[in-house]
C-alpha cells in the first residue's frame, strides 16, 4: 500500500445532497420533508490512498461514491477533483472528468447490458473517449489480462449470462478501468458474489489498483473486507462522518460507540471466536425523522443529554477524528 | 443419541431441461437433530436450495424428486400422499424464502398476512388469531402496534423479523431458512440471527439454515452439511467440520472468507475454477477439476460420505490426510495457477 504525503487528489468540504420528498401537499404545510443522504461530510483524499466508506443502508455512503462522480449534483458545500471544482466541470473538461473517475457497480448482473457481448461492453467506452477502433482490441484484451481473465479472447463474444458472477465482476471491473482512470469507487463489488469466488475479485482489486497506482473509495458495511482492501476507513451514519482513521486501528480499538457495534457485527468463520453482546439499540436509522444532536443518540448505550442538545463535530483524538461527545473534553 | 427429528437418505432431485435432465441434488444424506440448527452451506447451484425446497415437496414444475428417503416422525415425506404432506406444511415444516422480505405481500397489511396462515391454515377464530398475532409479533421483537402496517412500512430487518413471525405463526417443529440474512447489513444480520437462535432455543424446534457463508453457521449452526454439485462432500458438528475440515472443499470455504481477527497482511484464498455443469457432471470427484489436492482416482471414482470420527463424514480420497492437507490449504500457492471464476 502507497503512503504519500502530496497534495489532496480529492477534497470535500462541508458536502451536502438533500433530497426533498413528500409531495405537493406537505410543501403547503410549509414544512416540506428533506432528507438528508448527506449532511456536512468533509475529508480529503491523498493521491494513491484507498479509503474505505463504512455503514449499514442509509448512511448515505453511496450517496457520496455518487456525489464524488458528479452522478449526483451536490446541493451544498464543495467537491474539488485535483484542485477544480467538480461543480463547475462542463463540456471537455467534464468529459475528461468522467475517464478519469470510475464507478464500479454493485451487482455485476444488472451493471451490463445484457444484449452487449463483452466486445460490446468494453468497446463503448473506448468509442466514446474517441480510441480509433483499430486500436480497441488490443485495449480490450490487455485490460481484461490486467482483472486476471485468463485467455480473454475466448470471452470477447460471449454474452454476460454466459459468464460466472466472477468473471461477470471482473468485466465490470476491466469496463471501468479500460480508460486509465486516476479514480474509482467500488460500492460492494462482492457483495452479490459467492464467498468462495469474492476472494479472487478482492485480490484483483488490490492488484490493480497497487499496479497502476489508483486512488479508490471502497464502499462496505463489512468491516472484514473494507480492511482488506483500505489503509483509512470513514464511518458513516445518517449522512454524517462519525469516525475517521486508520483501518487498523478502527478495528483493534474503535472510539465511536457506532463503530464499536460495526466492528463487534463482522461475522466471524472461526466458530472458537467469542462474540460480545451487539452494542446497540435496535432499530434502523431513519433518514426522515432523525434525533435532534447527535443522529446515533437513539441507538446509542453512551447517551447522556448533551447529546440530545447538541450536534457533536469531527475532532482529532490521536490518529483519528471522531464525532463524539464522549471524546471531546473541551466541556 | 436418540431419533433425529429429520432423516434424510439418498434423496434425489432432478429438474426436466429441454431434452435432457439435471441432477441437481444426487444422493444426498444427512440428519437434523431435535431442537437444533444445522447449516446447509456451498455456493449457488450446489442444490442447497433443491434440498430445502424439497422437504416442503414445494418445487418446481420440471422437478421431481427422483429417489431416497426423508424421515420425519415415522413418516417418509417423500411417499407420504399430497393431502397427508399439506396437512405438515406450516404446522409442522415451515419455510422461510429466500429474500422473504420481498416475499411480503405489499398491498395487505402483516396482520392480513398473518390472520390468512392462522385462519385458514391453523383453523383459529378471529379473537385467537388476533391474540396470537400480538404474541408473534411480541416474540420477533416488533411493537404489536404495528400489525396494522403495510410491509413497506418496515425496515428490510423488521421485514424479515415478520417473515419468521410468519414462519412460526403453528408452532412448527421445524423452520427451513434460506439465506434469511443474506441481503442484511452487519448489524441487522447479527440482530436477526441473535434472534433465530433465541427463538429456536426457546421454542424447542428445529432450523434448517440454508446459506452461502460459513460465518453464520460458525456464530449460530450447532451442525453442518456442505454440499458442492449436488453432493453432501462433509458433514459433522459445527465444531468438528469448522476447526478441522477435512474436505478440501470446506478447507477452501473457510480460507476464503476475510478474518478480522487475523494478521492484517493475509492474504484470501480464492476457490478458483468454478462448480461443473450438472448435465454433464465429472465422473468422478465432482469438486476434483478445482481441487489443489486431485489424484489420478480422484477423476474416475466418487468418493463416498463416510464417518472419520464419531461424529463427521467426508466424502473424499484423501480424508486420511485431511491434517497435511489443511496446513497445505492454508497456503495461496496451492490454490493458484487454476481457471478463474
Amino acid at each position: 500500500m502507497t503512503m504519500q504525503t502530496s497534495a489532496p487528489l480529492i477534497s470535500i468540504e462541508d458536502a451536502r445532497l438533500h433530497y426533498k420528498v413528500g409531495g405537493a401537499l406537505s410543501a403547503l404545510r410549509g414544512n416540506p420533508p428533506v432528507v438528508k443522504a448527506v449532511d456536512g461530510v468533509t475529508f480529503t483524499i491523498r493521491r494513491g490512498e484507498s479509503v474505505g466508506l463504512l455503514g449499514e443502508s442509509g448512511c448515505g455512503k453511496t450517496s457520496m461514491g455518487r456525489l464524488l462522480l458528479k452522478l449526483e449534483e451536490a446541493t451544498g458545500g464543495a467537491i474539488r477533483f485535483d484542485g477544480e471544482k467538480i461543480a463547475d466541470l462542463r463540456g471537455q473538461a467534464l468529459k475528461r472528468y468522467r475517464s478519469r473517475a470510475q464507478f464500479i457497480f454493485q451487482n455485476p448482473f444488472d451493471a451490463i447490458n445484457p444484449r452487449f457481448t463483452i466486445r460490446q461492453t468494453l468497446s463503448e467506452p473506448l468509442e466514446n473517449a474517441g480510441v480509433p477502433s483499430a486500436e480497441r482490441e488490443a485495449r480490450i484484451v490487455s485490460v481484461l489480462e490486467l482483472v486476471r481473465l485468463p485467455e480473454p479472447r475466448q470471452y470477447l463474444d460471449r454474452y454476460p449470462h454466459q459468464l460466472s458472477g466472477g468473471q461477470l465482476q471482473r468485466v465490470v471491473m476491466a469496463r471501468a478501468l479500460i480508460l486509465e482512470p486516476d479514480f474509482v469507487v467500488a460500492d460492494e463489488p462482492v457483495s452479490m458474489l459467492d464467498v468462495s469466488v469474492r476472494a479472487g475479485v478482492l485480490n484483483v482489486f488490490r492488484d490493480v489498483r497497487d499496479r497502476l497506482g489508483l486512488t479508490a473509495i471502497y464502499i462496505s458495511h463489512d468491516l472484514a473486507l473494507v480492511r482488506y482492501v483500505c489503509e483509512r476507513t470513514i464511518v458513516m451514519y445518517l449522512g454524517k462522518v462519525m469516525e475517521d482513521g486508520p483501518t487498523e486501528d478502527i478495528v483493534h480499538e474503535p472510539l465511536h460507540p457506532y463503530t464499536k457495534a460495526l466492528v463487534a457485527a463482522v461475522p466471524v468463520p472461526d466458530p472458537n471466536q467469542s462474540h460480545d453482546a451487539l452494542p446497540i439499540g435496535r432499530g434502523a436509522p431513519d433518514p426522515r425523522n432523525p434525533p435532534s444532536g447527535c443522529v446515533f443518540r437513539d441507538r446509542c448505550p453512551h447517551a447522556f443529554d448533551r447529546c440530545s442538545r447538541e450536534v457533536p463535530h469531527l475532532r482529532q483524538t490521536g490518529t483519528r477524528h471522531v464525532a463524539c461527545h464522549l471524546f471531546d473534553r473541551t466541556e | 443419541m436418540t431419533e433425529p427429528l429429520l432423516s434424510v437418505r439418498d434423496l434425489k432431485v432432478s429438474y426436466k431441461v429441454g431434452s435432457g435432465r439435471i441432477d441437481a441434488v444426487d444422493g444426498a444424506s444427512f440428519d437434523v437433530p431435535r431442537s437444533s440448527i444445522v447449516g446447509l452451506v456451498g455456493e449457488s447451484g450446489c442444490g442447497k436450495t433443491t434440498v430445502a425446497r424439497a422437504l416442503t415437496r414445494v418445487i418446481a414444475d420440471n422437478a421431481a424428486i427422483t429417489g431416497g428417503q426423508m424421515m420425519f416422525g415415522g413418516r417418509d415425506l417423500v411417499t407420504l400422499p399430497e393431502r397427508e404432506m399439506n396437512a405438515l406444511r406450516w404446522r409442522d415444516i415451515a419455510f422461510i424464502p429466500q429474500s422473504a422480505m420481498n416475499s411480503l405481500d405489499p398491498v395487505y397489511t402483516v396482520e392480513y398476512q398473518l390472520n390468512e396462515v392462522l385462519r385458514r391454515r391453523g383453523g383459529l377464530g378471529r379473537r385467537d388469531a388476533r391474540r396470537r398475532c400480538e404474541e408473534l409479533f411480541e416474540l420477533v421483537g416488533i411493537d404489536r402496534g404495528r400489525l396494522s402496517d403495510y410491509p413497506h412500512q418496515f425496515s428490510g430487518g423488521m421485514r424479515q423479523r415478520v417473515a419468521i413471525a410468519l414462519a412460526l405463526a403453528l408452532n412448527p417443529k421445524l423452520v427451513i431458512a434460506d439465506e434469511p440474512v443474506t441481503a442484511l447489513d452487519v448489524i441487522v444480520q447479527r440482530q436477526i440471527l441473535d434472534q433465530l437462535r433465541e427463538l429456536q432455543a426457546a421454542l424447542g424446534i428445529s432450523v434448517i439454515l440454508v446459506t452461502h457463508d460459513i460465518s453464520v453457521v460458525a456464530y449460530i449452526c450447532d451442525r453442518t452439511v456442505v454440499m458442492y454439485a449436488g453432493k453432501v462432500v462433509e458433514s459433522g458438528t459445527m465444531q468438528a467440520t469448522l476447526t478441522e475440515p477435512s474436505h478440501p472443499y470446506t478447507m477452501g470455504l473457510r480460507n476464503a472468507f476475510p478474518d478480522l481477527q487475523g494478521a492484517a497482511s493475509g492474504v484470501l484464498t480464492p476457490i478458483e475454477g468454478a462448480p461443473p455443469n450438472l448435465a454433464f457432471p465429472p465422473p468422478g470427484c465432482r469438486f476434483a477439476p478445482r481441487c489443489p489436492f486431485v489424484l489420478d482416482t480422484c477423476r474416475t471414482v466418487q468418493p463416498p460420505l463416510e464417518g472419520i470420527a464419531a461424529d463427521h463424514a467426508v466424502a473424499c480420497h484423501r480424508a486420511g490426510e485431511a491434517a497435511t492437507l489443511r496446513e497445505k490449504a492454508a497456503r495461496i500457492e496451492t490454490w493458484m495457477g487454476r481457471a478463474v471464476a
